[in-house]
């Protein structure tokens, strides 16, 4: 199984996300640099890790989701490609229209940085296979853009196509619905505000993301 | 040739940033205001001849995130 994490300037997490993708798939992703304009063969995964990719200038990935690499990732994410955005990765992905919506500034104003109950709404996708439908489970979140929004048509299509992954058990940020991931429609991209990857092994004090990393993995090899 | 760009957000789209600014002019003393919004204003120097089009462009493509925000465009001679 092949992985890349992409590295925007201002990304801060491509590393926490390597080391998960790592420690579910047993070998090192390709960190692949913004500027980079193809992605390497044979992928099966890509990492849009979060951070603040060019400083958030104009919007949270308005940048990011223009850049060379970017144009690639839509490209491997329409061949069918797993595509997991992160944070500031899904803002990049809302951005660059690999998924709906927008993500606005926190309804609280405020920069939200603590560990958010969350519940699994689709068990189904390749992202949540090891978690149970309707399951409680913890991760920590970081963000300021973190606001979910979409028009009610499409919050409507989202959940009536079960592409809503995962809701805040809280109102966090004042997100629609309290959506915190979402899906595209092939079900291969998956954009979430709460971090996954700091929670993988017992040093982090918690393990609730490591199921995320390693379902994805067992299915992508069961794939290939 | 400049253009201005004006973005705002839609109606609707929940503002907190105006809502601090509203909060803080009433610290001010100010009672009378009864809403604010806040947005951005990008001025772009064009070379002349830059089409109409191309400048809704870059609006639409980058400039503004259509998802949640209007734009106007107005040129300056």
């Amino acid at each position: 199984m092949k992985s890349a994490v992409i590295v925007f300037p201002g990304s801060n997490c491509d590393r926490d996300l390597a080391v998960a993708f790592e420690a579910a798939a047993g070998a090192k992703p390709v960190m692949v640099w913004h500027r980079d304009t193809e992605l390497p063969d044979d992928i099966d995964l890509i990492g849009v890790p979060g951070g603040f990719s060019y400083g958030d200038y104009l919007r949270s990935g308005a940048m990011a989701a223009r850049s060379p690499v970017m144009q690639a990732v839509a490209q491997a994410a329409d061949r069918g490609v797993f595509v997991l955005g992160i944070c500031n990765g899904f803002q990049v992905l809302t951005e660059s229209g690999l998924l709906p919506g927008a993500l606005l500034r926190n309804a609280g104003g405020h920069f939200v940085c603590r560990d958010v109950a969350l519940t699994v709404d689709n068990a189904q996708s390749a992202f949540t296979s090891r978690y149970a439908a309707g399951e409680t489970i913890s991760y920590p979140v970081a963000h300021h853009d973190g606001n979910y929004f979409a028009d009610d048509a499409t919050l409507d299509r989202l959940e009536g196509e079960g592409r809503v992954a995962l809701r805040y058990a809280e109102n966090v940020n004042g997100s629609a619905r309290n959506i915190a991931g979402i899906l595209n429609d092939r079900g291969n991209v998956l954009g979430m505000m709460p971090h996954p990857e700091r929670v993988i092994e017992a040093a982090h004090g918690a393990t609730d993301g490591k199921r995320l990393f390693d379902g994805l993995v067992e299915g992508l090899m069961a794939r290939a | 040739m400049k253009a201005r760009i004006f973005v705002t957000l839609k109606g609707g789209v929940l503002d907190p940033q105006g809502r601090a600014i509203h909060h803080a002019l009433e610290g001010l003393g100010f009672d009378g205001v009864n809403d604010v919004r806040a947005g951005k204003l990008i001025e772009l120097d064009l070379a002349d001849g830059t089409s109409d089009e191309d400048i809704d462009g870059m609006c639409r493509k980058l400039l503004a995130n259509t998802v949640i925000e209007n734009y106007r465009i107005e040129k300056v001679a």
